[in-house]
């Protein structure tokens, strides 16, 4: 028998072992590294930096960290205003995504179980092609003799094209194409479940559709907005490529600046500081979304 | 409330078994034609593409009334609940409470409340804001809210649970507030879809009889779908057996069971014994009624309307069958047969007894007594019944 449960306790550890080691290669050693060259000095070597561990004369280790990239960064304000940019345009696209996508998601939920599915699929079928392909369409459409330009001046609503490649207007509309179907499959979820009875009892109590939306359908679909924000808002504050292709030569974000850092000025310690930066500024985001998620399940057990 | 009490008046009413008219004081509305009916259906359908779930359905409810819809499910009794409180349009026809049509006027603004099978209480809200929903919605003013939702929160005797959420509730408690939400608007009518379907047996047998407390102290008029025959009978002051999407019989508890209008009736309501003949001998005050089911003549004491030549059918409820091991005197409403089942049931026993036709018939016997199992399998038995129990339906 003790043999038996010695077998189970350990077939239950791996299974837990399992995402701990996923996280542990792909996660925490990446970010290790990061940190560590955060720490060090730029060198003309490859990796282009000093280690940060030396011997010294004695047989001793000595460590040497280096703050200086810290102290970089609040020094020229170019990396503040990439930060704050970063988080703006984070914001106004979640928001977008919220205002967009909220309607999809209770369109979907709300639909007959056949065009229910039809509706997720066409949700889900961009994935089938490369984002890099998808941004790079989006130029055709927007361009100044692209598709949208076209069908205005041919139909004469325009005279000259409109300029809406490399602007903030492209900008965001990359972003919240990519990032709509992350907002919209969470909150479907999470309206899927609903008690659609819920509705007829508030109209009963006195609600006009309306008001029964926002008393009861809004609050409780809170944490399928939280999750869908969460997952537009964070991969939206390091995005790359989008505002690369899209947006215009003022789009300065995170992304770009850990770009050129890395590539362009192969100053690899100050780029490292500037993700490690980022990541310390996205922790209270998800510390909060965790603890309201816990609570959350906590209180419906 | 000047309405105080009307309802156990209702319900008491139909105690006594309606033949004894005559001698009563004050009729009861639905026998008194110059009576206003509180909730008027006239002419209501309801039809989903080619489903016609309410069938041209007229009915009158009166103040004060347990008025119970009975029926299988998928026979519209639900239908029928949703159209009186505005979840559904009626194809055709109009629906008039307390006087006023109320055909296309939205829920939330019908002096009508619902409890809802699923309670679809708010998750999101503890017992207190759940309760104080509506009143909120109506802009009642807080002090006002506040003692409405503590004395109705009293009443239903959940006070000390106001804070909790409703999932820390047992079924019976939130079945309770689900009440409670819908009464405390004082509406003028509520509307129960299968208020004690989701509770266990003793429970709800419990929870039935404080539900008549509660309408009768509050004075408020019930309507209430079920498909439970039993809490029909507990329940109702009347009842309104439905099938395919149409009232086959409207009448008091006593009126349903001993009275059935039809086959469906009898046989839905209780359990009973049919036998298929033909009238052999008809006179105002009796009949003879021939079965080829029976080895006996069937001689009723009463008299009935039905063709010559017709097939009618006579219902007999097991608990009006005589069993014995010696012959009864007469020839007539007496059969032999053979014992093949006997179901024990602690209060009472069911014994499946079979003719020499092969027609079972279905006797039951109260237990009065610890030790007398006098009956057993394979016995030979006669079944008797008084000439005033059998009905003959001709439908």
């Amino acid at each position: 028998m003790g043999f038996l449960k010695k077998i189970v306790v350990s077939g239950r550890g791996l299974v837990v072992a399992l995402p701990y080691l996923w996280l542990l290669l792909f996660f925490v050693a990446p970010f290790l590294i990061v940190l560590k060259i955060s720490f060090s000095d730029v060198d003309l070597a490859i990796p282009p930096y000093k280690p940060l561990l030396e011997w010294t004369a004695k047989n001793a280790v000595a460590v040497k960290l280096n703050f200086n990239n810290y102290a970089f960064l609040f020094t020229d304000e170019l990396y503040l205003k990439a930060f704050i940019n970063s988080i703006k345009v984070a914001l106004v696209s979640t928001v977008l995504c919220l205002l967009i996508g909220y309607p999809m998601a209770y369109g979907i939920a709300r639909s007959r179980p056949v065009t229910r599915n039809i509706l997720l699929l066409l949700v889900i079928l961009p994935f089938w092609t490369s984002l890099l392909l998808r941004v790079y369409a989006w130029i055709g459409l927007l361009k100044a003799n692209g598709v949208i330009n076209n069908i205005l001046m041919s139909v004469g609503l325009i005279h000259e094209p409109l300029v809406m490649l490399y602007t903030q207007f492209a900008m965001y509309v990359g972003i919240v194409y990519s990032y709509l179907p992350f907002f919209i499959l969470p909150l479907y979820a999470n309206l899927e479940k609903m008690d659609w009875q819920l509705l007829e009892a508030a109209q009963d109590l006195g609600c006009k559709p309306y008001q029964a939306f926002y008393k009861i359908t809004l609050p409780l679909s809170r944490n399928g907005i939280l999750a869908g924000s969460m997952l537009v808002f964070i991969p939206a504050v390091g995005e790359f490529v989008i505002p690369a292709l899209l947006g215009g030569p003022n789009a300065l974000m995170i992304g770009r600046i850990l770009w050129d850092e890395f590539f362009s000025n192969r100053a690899w310690p100050v780029a490292s500081a500037v993700a490690i930066l980022m990541l310390i500024m996205l922790v209270p985001f998800m510390m909060w979304y965790q603890s309201v998620q816990a609570r959350e399940s906590a209180g419906s057990r | 409330m000047p309405l105080r009490g009307f309802g156990r008046n209702l319900r008491r009413a139909n105690s006594g078994v309606a033949i004894s008219a005559g001698s009563v004081a004050k009729p009861t509305p639905w026998n008194d034609p110059t009576a206003r009916a509180y909730v008027q259906l006239e002419h209501v359908s309801k039809s989903f593409g080619d489903f016609k779930a309410v069938d041209d359905i007229s009915l009158k409810i009166y103040q004060g009334e347990i008025f119970c819809l009975l029926g299988a499910s998928g026979c519209g009794k639900t239908t029928l609940l949703r159209m009186l409180g505005g979840f559904e349009k009626p194809s055709a026809g109009r629906i008039l409470i307390d006087g006023e049509d109320m055909t296309g006027v939205p829920p939330y603004l019908r002096p009508v409340n619902m409890m809802f099978q699923s309670y679809a209480l708010f998750p999101h809200m503890n017992v207190e804001q759940n309760v104080a929903f509506g009143l909120k919605q109506d802009g009642v003013g807080k002090a006002e809210i506040k003692d409405r939702v503590a004395t109705m929160l009293d009443l239903v005797k959940l006070g000390e649970f106001a804070k909790r959420k409703p999932h820390q509730l047992s079924g019976g408690q939130r079945q309770r507030v689900a009440l409670a939400r819908s009464l405390v608007k004082r509406p003028k009518l509520l509307l129960l879809d299968e208020p004690l379907g989701a509770l266990d047996k003793k429970l709800r047998e419990h929870t039935q009889f404080e539900l008549i407390s509660l309408q009768d102290k509050l004075g408020v008029t019930f309507v209430v779908v079920t498909h439970d025959q039993e809490e029909a009978m507990t329940l109702a002051s009347r009842i309104g057996v439905m099938d395919h999407g149409e009232i086959v019989q409207a009448g008091t508890p006593s009126e349903i069971y001993e009275f059935p209008s039809s086959k469906f009736v009898a046989d839905f309501v209780g359990s009973v014994n049919i036998f298929e003949g033909k009238l052999i001998e008809d006179a105002p005050e009796y009949v003879r009624i021939a079965s080829h089911e029976l080895d006996a003549v069937i001689y009723v004491s009463h008299g009935i309307s039905a063709a010559p030549d017709a097939i009618i059918w006579v219902a007999v409820r097991p608990e009006k069958i005589l069993m014995s091991t010696e012959a009864p005197g007469g020839t007539e409403n007496v059969v032999r047969g053979t014992v093949q089942d006997i179901a024990y049931l602690g209060d009472l026993s069911i014994y499946l007894v079979k003719l020499p036709t092969g027609k079972i018939v279905r006797v039951t016997q109260p237990n009065t007594s610890r030790h007398a199992e006098t009956i057993t399998w394979e016995q030979k038995v006669y079944l008797s019944w008084n000439s005033s129990s059998p009905v003959v339906v001709t439908r």
